[in-house]
């Protein structure tokens, strides 16, 4: 057992990667000596060598459009892309190459590649540093997408991810890099592609995934103050999404939140509680609800704190289901 | 822009077949690759005119022809060694013929049967690329791969290796082209950057994408940039193969912009009437990349008649079995595009695949979905 932050986590679970499998890469803007702009790949670029740990030039569509034709060369890229809002230049060799290339291939040519983004507010960054892109990837045939939410999970889920054969749009909550926790280098993971409950509950089920997992938690543990008894998922896999353990939840509950910060037009909330009142349609005493962001640009950072989903739009949101 | 490209270019053929020399590059091909490279050539254009045909038919959803662009693909296609990867467009169906790709399997995509129906594992020529310019990304990932296994400057023949991105003179326009010119010159990747300019990007003319001869770009990016006759084929493959060495030494990019032109349409759907001059066409006409090594080879006594009846007949009978496979050509099944999209497959697909099969399944025994 080790204290880390989830930060050198994930330093960690791309260096267990990386000696296990010399055709791992990484690459991206000033992941080299630098260390990335959070320091994630810190050390590696030493140990591993500038052909493994690759400084590219700054262009983000460079980056995915060689982790293609170096995939196809048989490695596995790990690319970085340095903030959430700056992964648009790449969207078009993500959505139109990576996702699309086993497809077109008939399954001959695979994109064993991740794709890792910070992503979320809560930090006091200026524009394009705060955003929460997911459901733009999960919408996309042909990627995953899976979030990490504490320690333990980043440095498994990241291992995982580079060991799978499919694309994987891996999103790092970039408020929660420097949180700590004991990370069991010795345990046997769960598959990457699961949900989990983090608490449990028998009112409510409250459905998160990175930063708000927390948020989620903390405001399980108000309610209870006020007897209210919150179940609190982890999604953990936004794309594809593991309904069993959920549908298990709101079953027992009958009652979902889904919390995210990204916006809730279409949104992650929006499949699950589609697929939630087509699954689970006659154990629900409730709409499912969302608390997300709202339908604006990220807003400037003094009032990120109003935007963003806290422990009370959460409460807020748990009461207004309870009182359905 | 001059019609006839710069000073610069260079030439080891004229349009009337007279060999020229250069300082830099010669041809050393003797009169028998010189037939092969005509039958390449002849055989292409037959590929090509029998997909229109077919298109026109109703047999193909679209078709994007080379007419004209023949010797740029064959003189470079044929530069390649068999360990070297190409990135194509969706338009460089003479350099799968080099690749060794059945040309059958060119016309899936455009019938619409699949999206890409050889593997690029076996042929070294990677799928057709329709997003503009992508594949250049992908062509110097590809070879800074290659950079990593140690395949690049070790003297072995056998071993070296590069790749070639194909892409066209509107696709210089776009930030992946000029991304993909970056990475390979700070890199040093082992990549040539094989640039036909056939002068037309749908409708929009060269002069809409470059105020300079687009081989002049390369200076600015830090490698060599040569412009090549586009339709002399001895001169796309001198040039072709010099670059092509170039970077199997580790020498880095090189871009070649094969000045030629599109005869043809853009694809199918396209009406270049609207757009451009008759007058231009009968001045490309006259620098034809065929008649000028059919000058060149029975001036020269390279080649007699039964050689051109000999490949006269070929190209007949590749165009009855290009005809005859096509039409033959099985449609895919809907139940199988569930299973390709993952490595491993999601429970949401199977469940998909599930609904649909039992939905479809309804019809055959007629108490499915339209019953009450």
């Amino acid at each position: 057992m080790t204290q880390l932050t989830l930060a050198k986590a994930l330093t960690s679970g791309m260096r267990a990667a990386m000696e296990s499998d010399p055709k791992v890469l990484i690459m991206g803007e000033d992941v080299g000596k630098l260390g990335g702009v959070f320091r994630v790949t810190d050390g590696l670029q030493k140990d591993f060598g500038e052909d493994r740990v690759i400084d590219t030039p700054l262009a983000e569509s460079g980056i995915l459009g060689t982790a293609v034709g170096l995939a196809l060369r048989g490695y596995r890229p790990v690319c970085e892309i340095q903030f959430d809002g700056f992964v648009y230049p790449a969207y078009d060799q993500i959505v139109s190459q990576v996702a699309k290339m086993r497809f077109r291939s008939q399954g001959r040519l695979s994109m064993p590649i991740v794709i890792r983004i910070p992503f979320g507010g809560g930090i006091g960054a200026v524009e394009h540093h705060s955003e929460s892109p997911e459901a733009q990837f999960a919408h996309t045939a042909g990627l995953k997408v899976v979030a990490c939410a504490n320690p333990a999970d980043a440095y498994w889920m990241i291992q995982q991810a580079i060991a799978s054969d499919d694309p994987i749009v891996f999103l790092e909550p970039k408020r929660r890099y420097w949180e700590k926790a004991e990370v069991d280098e010795s345990a046997t993971p769960v598959p990457l592609h699961s949900s989990r409950i983090v608490r449990e509950g028998d009112d409510v089920t409250v459905l998160a995934y990175g930063p708000m997992v927390k948020t989620s938690l903390e405001a399980a543990i108000a309610a209870g103050e006020e007897h209210k008894s919150l179940e609190v998922v982890d999604l953990r896999s936004l794309s594809p999404l593991d309904m069993d353990p959920v549908l298990a939840s709101v079953r027992k509950t009958g009652r979902a939140v889904v919390v995210h910060e990204a916006v809730v037009n279409l949104g992650l909330g929006a499949e699950l509680a589609a697929r939630i009142s087509e699954d689970a349609f006659y154990a629900l005493e409730s709409p499912v609800l969302r608390v997300g962001g709202f339908d604006t640009p990220y807003p400037p950072s003094r009032i990120e704190e109003e935007y963003l989903p806290d422990l009370d739009r959460v409460l807020d949101a748990v009461d207004r289901a309870l009182a359905y | 822009m001059s019609n006839d490209g710069s000073a610069d270019l260079v030439q080891l053929l004229t349009p009337e077949g007279e060999r020229r020399k250069h300082p830099d590059y010669r041809c050393d091909l003797d009169d028998a690759a010189i037939r092969d490279l005509y039958r390449d050539l002849v055989l292409t254009r037959r590929i090509d005119t029998e997909a229109t045909a077919l298109q026109r038919q109703g047999e193909l959803g679209i078709w994007a022809s080379l007419l004209g662009q023949e010797a740029a693909q064959i003189g470079s296609g044929r530069a390649l060694r068999p360990q070297d990867h190409a990135f194509p467009t969706y338009r460089e169906h003479g350099v799968a013929w080099c690749r060794g790709v059945d040309p059958l399997r060119l016309l899936g995509l455009f019938r619409g049967v699949d999206q890409g129906g050889w593997d690029p594992r076996e042929t070294n020529f990677h799928l057709y690329t329709i997003v503009i310019g992508a594949q250049t990304l992908h062509a110097t990932g590809y070879a800074m791969g290659i950079q990593r296994d140690g395949a690049v400057g070790t003297g072995d023949a056998d071993r070296d290796a590069a790749v070639i991105a194909y892409f066209g003179d509107g696709a210089t326009s776009q930030g992946d082209v000029n991304e993909a010119f970056i990475w390979a010159s700070v890199l040093n990747a082992p990549v040539v950057f094989f640039c036909q300019n056939n002068q037309w990007a749908i409708s929009e003319p060269i002069e809409r994408q470059s105020r300079i001869p687009l081989y002049q770009r390369a200076m600015g990016f830090g490698f060599p940039g040569v412009q090549v006759d586009g339709n002399d084929v001895l001169a796309c493959h001198a040039v072709a193969t010099a670059a092509l060495q170039r970077a199997r030494e580790g020498q880095g990019p090189t871009l070649v912009e094969a000045f030629t032109y599109r005869m043809g349409a853009h694809t199918t759907s396209d009406d270049p009437t609207r757009y451009r001059l008759s007058g231009d066409l009968e001045h490309w006409k006259l620098k034809d990349p065929i008649a000028r090594v059919k000058a060149y080879l029975s001036r020269g006594g390279g080649a007699d008649e039964a050689f051109f009846a000999d490949v006269e007949a070929e190209s007949g009978s590749i165009a009855q079995r290009l005809r005859e496979g096509c039409l033959s050509m099985p449609d895919p099944h809907v139940l199988d595009i569930f299973d390709q999209v993952y490595a491993e497959p999601t429970d949401e697909l199977a469940r998909q695949k599930e609904q649909l099969a039992t939905y479809l399944a309804g019809f055959e025994t007629g108490d499915g979905a339209v019953s009450a």
